[in-house]
């Protein structure tokens, strides 16, 4: 098995993660950007056991933010604030994408998050 | 070109039940198959994959010149093939209409020297995700259909116009009504762009609601899906289902997660065509027999070194 699938096979079931609309107190919240043909951060790093709140938000278009391996799958519109919630119980590497056809670029819109012990 | 001993070691049956799967010199495999296999009905089409018209780039500098290299290299096969399908992407993607119409009639006007009768035509991603399928319907007709072909039948699924890859409740329900009148044994071709089922969702390289089709499709035991979008070859089975992913005619792309992101292998200068390539496939008298060949675009044209065979 190729190390990349190993790393997100073995971390697939300690992650959480959930889209909300609310912020509870005490969660970190990252802002994330998206535009043709990037998002902002592309690293999101993570401690292991912290709670986080991305707020993602559009700059330009619509455009997707997903996660398979952590069951994420949101849209972004402009002019909305996207919340998803991810509480990291184990270390590891998840990429993410936009999944929202966007341009000659598309294929670049990418990122990960990385969870820190 | 020297003719290896020997062809049929190149042939090898991986119990994909019914698929047998060559790869080598373009047309060698397929006359011994055709002289040994032999009915008169048997019939091979060609599938074209990913041709993106309009790209410009590092991944391959030669882009302007691929699509006629492939439309010359079919035109040279020893028998022509009963249609050509091409199963996506026919054009890369632009924000600029006009210039996605121009793209879409300069790819028609270089198809349109295939010496094949017919052409087949689907969405990519590239060519139909931003405006919903708009222009692509202008110049090559409905997104999604089916058609026969001397006892096989074809059903093209459109899993591309929906910008966030969704085939549509709409669509499968037209699918299933086109399939329910046919014997659960009857012998089912499907075309489409992404992979039905989730290869790298990771990467995108997944159809939203594919489990949905499989799932449909799963009633019939003779079914083989041909797709494209992963610009390489790769054979899957989801139950009785085979699936074979093709070539493209622009720039390869690696293996599945096997690396961080999915940039393109970068263009070797040295080999300019490597990992460029087409794919024969013949059906035999039966129907349910379909013989897979693998056929690379190194080789052709005069400057390039003799063709590369290759075997699984």
């Amino acid at each position: 098995m190729r190390p990349l699938q190993w790393l997100l096979r073995g971390s697939f079931a300690a992650i959480i993660a959930a889209a909300s609309s609310d912020v509870v107190a005490q969660e970190k919240i990252i802002q994330v950007t998206a535009e043709k043909f990037k998002f902002t951060p592309a690293v999101i790093e993570l401690k292991l056991g912290e709670p986080v709140v991305l707020e993602l938000t559009s700059l330009d278009r619509k455009h997707g933010f997903q996660v398979s391996d952590l069951n994420i799958d949101e849209n972004i519109e402009p002019g909305k604030i996207t919340r998803v919630r991810i509480s990291a119980a184990k270390a590891g590497t998840f990429l993410f994408h936009c999944d929202v056809f966007c341009g000659s670029g598309h294929e670049e819109m990418a990122g990960e998050i990385v969870v820190k012990p | 070109m020297n003719e290896p001993k020997g062809r049929r070691e190149l042939i090898k049956l991986l119990g994909f039940g019914g698929v047998v799967f060559a790869s080598g010199l373009a047309g060698a495999c397929t006359r011994i198959l055709r002289k040994s296999g032999g009915g008169e009905d048997d019939f091979f089409f060609v599938q074209l994959s990913d041709t993106h018209w309009g790209f410009k780039g590092p991944p391959n500098p030669e882009a302007a010149n691929t699509l006629r290299q492939a439309v010359e290299a079919v035109n040279a096969l020893p028998q022509q093939p009963d249609f050509v399908v091409f199963t996506g992407d026919l054009t890369h993607t632009t924000d600029d209409e006009a210039e996605r119409h121009k793209r879409m009639r300069e790819f028609k006007a270089i198809v349109a020297g295939l010496k094949a009768p017919v052409q087949r035509y689907m969405p990519g991603e590239h060519d139909a995700s931003l405006d919903q399928g708009k222009a692509f319907q202008e110049h090559f007709g409905a997104t999604h259909y089916s058609f026969d072909h001397k006892g096989l039948h074809f059903a093209v699924l459109d899993n591309v116009s929906d910008a966030q890859a969704a085939i549509g409740d709409a669509q499968l329900d037209w699918l299933l009504a086109d399939l329910k009148p046919l014997p659960a044994q009857a012998p089912v071709v499907v075309f489409t762009h992404r992979p039905l089922f989730d290869l790298a969702p990771q990467w995108d390289w997944a159809t939203k609601d594919g489990s949905k089709a499989i799932d449909l499709l799963q009633h019939w035991k003779n079914v083989t899906v041909f797709y494209g979008h992963i610009h390489q070859e790769h054979h899957f089975r989801t139950g009785a289902i085979a699936h074979h992913a093709a070539q493209s005619l622009i720039f390869p792309l690696p293996a599945p997660l096997s690396q961080p992101k999915r940039a393109p292998v970068p263009w070797d200068p040295a080999h300019p065509r490597r990992g460029l390539g087409y794919r024969e496939i013949s059906v035999g008298e039966s129907r349910l027999v379909l013989t897979l060949k693998e056929d690379s675009l190194e080789g052709t044209g005069a400057a390039q070194p003799a063709a590369a065979s290759g075997s699984y």
